[in-house]
């Protein structure tokens, strides 16, 4: 069996930083298990720019973020095994992988990091109604396939969800001389980015429809058309608003999914909000010395918070590695979101953290002038008014270590109300 | 081309009976008007088998059913087909529903349907502890069970093929003509002669008897949609559940699939004559489906839900009507095995031998292939060996360690060994029914790409030329600029 300090289950931005940090912490043995033929997970396919204006400072796009990555493990002497897809995780941190050249690999690992990543809601997923042509796929599958593979999946477009992946192909289907009619969405306001919206959609021309969505697929071989229809406020299509928009393409970018399988199967704790894995500050898991970090712990607006996330996980599971007392019981307070929360990530802090602890948080819906506060009992430790909220936008505050370690309440609440 | 016989239609009976008839010394061809085998009725439907307590007594439909549900097994085991003899149960939920129990033992009983029992509500929820408080009683048949079914066609032309059937793909029947004791049978690809006719052709087996004359039965579609559960349902049931039946069909069923999902359905609507080519999945079915399965198992819900999908029954005009198997009386060279439906899959082992009993009959000359090979080989399934088998077979084909579908756990060298099969997959959905690459939670949202290039590969044409299930249903356009 082979044994290393760390082995990442992920080489894409958030397996490459947390493996990064790890080493400049000091860990000696690390493996990245990667499924794909390179290191650089979905940025790969991102030739669009917007990538790195928080962490680097500057606007890059997805391979040339990506390759400022590669570039610093290939310097290091982390160990890269790609083409392998990990199966299983045996109790005990054993990694089950298979590929081919090694056939069956099992490794013991000191420490676990998972950076798997996320997939994309399917249209099973989704109940809509109609046939099962051709032509109906995610944004991301229609995104490799024109970027990597160099093919037009289709000519005359609709795409279902205004999440980000579908913004960014609502743009690079009109830029390849596609017609993309219109983008609809199912709330009454956009899942992606504002930046998105405006650069993708505005200056491309295309129309947004909100509380709007695909009622049923037409055509018995490739997609001929779909239904669209207006939806009440409990999202159900309102009669009559029924319109028919022919099309060869129906694209769908309704949500992505944390991969979290592997994360289920090692007996993971999951956070049913997030499905992803619920994590202390380190971005630990329930299980010692397996870490999560990146879309596989929740679904992040933009790649530097992923890099930012996965230097945590990192630096945690060198923590972890190095300390004598691997399986100490610690104290947590745990975290809760309330009222306009959705969820808050990290959902458990350690009693003795030992720095500041920044704590990522989705809102329900869009709310003006809401106010965020952070409590623990009748201690208010944060409180501020935002202009605007979005479930489209991921937000943070910071919980300064000295108050937490002040705290006599084993909770802390984040809560924004109007 | 002239042959002995030609089959018309590649579903799971015109696939058997085509195995059956490769045993004589004769030549068979299959005729297919879609892309691949198995792709209509075959491929959606409820893949159960049936104990043989529905139908009629002194009905063909009770005779082949209650064979087909004991000859299952043998079949499934020869052509290495997924199969589970699980059993079923008809839960009941009140006084009126405990005596339809006792119709359908009495008329099981008469049907020749072994070990049958009705079962307490106490025996019932220790055997589905989810199933619902109403439930009171139920109709234990342990002969039932669940079956792969467009693996079963899938299995049985791979069979027929390595024993000398011929297939032809994209070859829909359009005209027939009868003359000097041959069939002269205009197809998509070309004419085709033969000295008989199988009419296997499901919904469309009226239209195909209507071309010699034969006007004897109408095929109605009939509709039945389904949900199909990620395999993270699979505790919830374990057994085939019927609700107590209505006039239209057996009603809503939950039930584990043979690979380990959950599937729940039909529903059972009754469409045109001109709508066989509809398997639209619509708001009203979906959701009769859900509300439906509530009643038996309150929990199930179609959160996880990893596809919804409708298939057509080939029901036959008249309320109590029955398979139509045998010779036309317009032309006794031209059998029918028309209105297969339900317990259609069940039945069809022993249709085809029945069929080849009729065959014989009408067709003394052909002797029995001494050399016939009864077993189709098991494909290689990487996820069911042992670490240690599967370590051998990566050092003998590195192929088989490349994950390609990683939902199902599907590697390269199985999709390889589906394209270059007997009559192999030609597209991505027959890449999918012969592997199960793309069947899991992500739909080929991972793996469908992939499929496509390796296809592309495979058969040496260009990628968007690839189809999702042939014909028109191309997945790409020309390259980028």
């Amino acid at each position: 069996m082979l044994k290393y300090d760390l082995v990442v289950i992920g080489g894409g931005p958030a397996g490459m930083a947390a493996a990064l940090k790890a080493k400049e912490c000091g860990v000696n043995k690390i493996l990245i298990l990667e499924r794909a033929a390179t290191l650089g997970g979905i940025l790969e396919q991102c030739i669009h720019t917007g990538f790195g204006l928080h962490h680097f400072g500057e606007e890059l796009s997805g391979p040339e973020y990506a390759y400022r990555f590669i570039k610093q493990v290939e310097e290091t002497d982390i160990e890269v095994k790609v083409d392998t897809m990990v199966t299983d995780i045996l109790t005990g941190n054993i990694v089950v992988a298979t590929n081919n050249t090694d056939g069956m690999l099992e490794i013991h690992a000191t420490a676990i990091i998972l950076a798997m990543g996320c997939r994309e809601r399917p249209r099973g997923a989704l109940d809509i109604p109609g046939s099962r042509a051709s032509g109906i796929m995610t944004a991301g599958t229609a995104q490799k396939y024109v970027n990597i593979d160099g093919y037009m999946p289709g000519k005359k477009i609709v795409i279902l969800g205004s999440g980000d992946i579908g913004l960014i192909m609502a743009r690079r289907m009109t830029l390849e001389g596609a017609k993309v009619e219109m983008v609809c969405e199912l709330m009454p306001y956009s899942g992606g980015l504002t930046r998105n919206i405006v650069q993708c959609l505005d200056d491309m021309g295309i129309p947004l429809k909100l509380s709007c969505t695909v009622i049923k697929t037409h055509g018995i071989e490739r997609l001929e058309g779909v239904t669209i229809a207006n939806v009440d406020e409990n999202r159900r299509p309102i009669p009559g608003t029924e319109q028919f928009v022919e099309c060869d393409t129906l694209m769908l970018s309704v949500g992505l999914i944390p991969e979290n399988e592997l994360t289920r199967n090692a007996g993971v704790m999951i956070d049913p909000i997030t499905n992803g894995a619920i994590v202390d500050e380190n971005r630990q898991t329930s299980r010692p010395g397996i870490f999560a970090c990146g879309n596989v712990l929740q679904v992040h607006d933009l790649v530097d918070y992923v890099t930012q996330e996965s230097y945590t996980a990192g630096e945690g599971a060198a923590k972890y590695i190095k300390s004598k007392s691997k399986n100490k019981r610690t104290k947590y307070i745990s975290v809760k979101p309330e009222g306009g929360v959705r969820y808050v990530v990290p959902q458990n802090i350690n009693c003795d953290a030992d720095c500041d602890v920044k704590l990522y948080f989705r809102v329900k819906d869009v709310y003006k002038n809401g106010r965020i506060t952070v409590t623990s009992g009748d201690k208010v430790l944060y409180s501020k008014k935002k202009p605007k909220l979005a479930p489209g936008e991921m937000e943070y505050v910071i919980v300064k270590s000295d108050d937490i370690k002040e705290l006599d309440k084993k909770e802390i609440v984040v809560k924004v109300e109007v | 081309m002239q042959y002995d016989v030609a089959v018309i239609g590649a579903g799971v009976c015109g696939a058997m009976i085509t195995r059956e008839l490769s045993k004589l010394d004769l030549k068979v061809v299959m005729l297919e008007k879609l892309s691949d085998v198995s792709m209509g009725t075959s491929k959606a439907n409820s893949a159960i088998v049936h104990a043989g307590f529905d139908a009629e007594v002194g009905s063909l439909k009770a005779k082949l059913n209650v064979q087909g549900a004991s000859l299952m097994a043998y079949y499934c085991n020869k052509l290495n087909v997924p199969y589970k003899n699980i059993g079923s149960l008809v839960v009941a939920y009140s006084w009126d529903d405990m005596q339809t129990l006792d119709i359908l033992f009495e008329r099981g009983f008469n049907n020749g349907v072994p070990n049958m029992q009705i079962i307490s509500q106490e025996k019932l929820r220790a055997m589905e502890p989810y199933i619902s408080e109403e439930a009171i009683g139920a109709l234990w048949a342990p002969t039932a069970g669940i079956v792969s079914p467009y693996e079963l066609a899938i299995a049985a032309t791979e069979n027929a093929v390595v024993n000398g059937a011929r297939v032809k793909r994209n070859s829909g029947v359009f005209d027939i003509e009868y003359k000097d004791d041959l069939f002269f049978l205009s197809t998509a690809s070309g004419v085709i002669k033969a000295k008989y006719i199988i009419n296997c052709a499901g919904v469309f087996a009226d239209q195909i008897a209507k071309m010699i004359g034969d006007t004897s039965f109408k095929i109605i579609p009939r509709k039945g949609e389904y949900y199909l559960l990620d395999k993270t349902e699979a505790t919830m049931v374990n057994h085939v559940l019927f609700k107590c039946p209505s006039s239209m069909g057996k009603g809503i069923l939950i039930t584990p699939t043979a690979h380990g999902n959950v599937l729940m359905g039909p529903t059972a609507i009754d469409l045109d004559f001109d709508s066989k080519l509809d398997v639209d999945t619509t708001i009203e079915g979906l959701d009769t489906v859900k509300r439906e399965i509530r009643k038996v198992i309150p929990q199930l819900t179609t959160r996880n839900a990893i596809t919804s999908f409708a298939g057509l029954r080939a029901h036959i005009e008249g309320d109590h009507s029955d398979f139509v198997i045998g010779p036309s009386k317009e032309n006794e060279k031209f059998i029918n095995v028309a209105g297969i439906e339900s317990p259609g899959l069940t039945a069809a082992p022993a249709i085809a031998r029945y069929v080849g009993q009729i065959f014989r009959e009408i067709a003394p000359e052909y002797e029995k292939k001494k050399d016939f090979i009864a077993t189709r080989p098991a494909p290689v399934r990487v996820n069911e060996l042992s670490p240690e088998e599967r370590r051998k077979l990566v050092e003998k084909d590195k192929r088989y360690g490349r994950i390609i579908c990683r939902c199902e756990g599907i590697t390269e060298g199985e999709i390889i060994d589906a394209i270059k099969a007997p009559c192999g997959a030609r597209d991505v959905d027959g890449v999918k029914r012969r592997t199960r690459a793309g069947m899991g939670r992500c739909q080929s949202g991972f793996c469908g790409s992939k499929v496509v290039e390796i296809l592309s590969r495979e058969l040496g044409v260009p990628m968007n030329q690839i189809t999702k299930h042939g014909n028109r249903s191309k997945i790409l356009y020309e390259k980028t600029k």
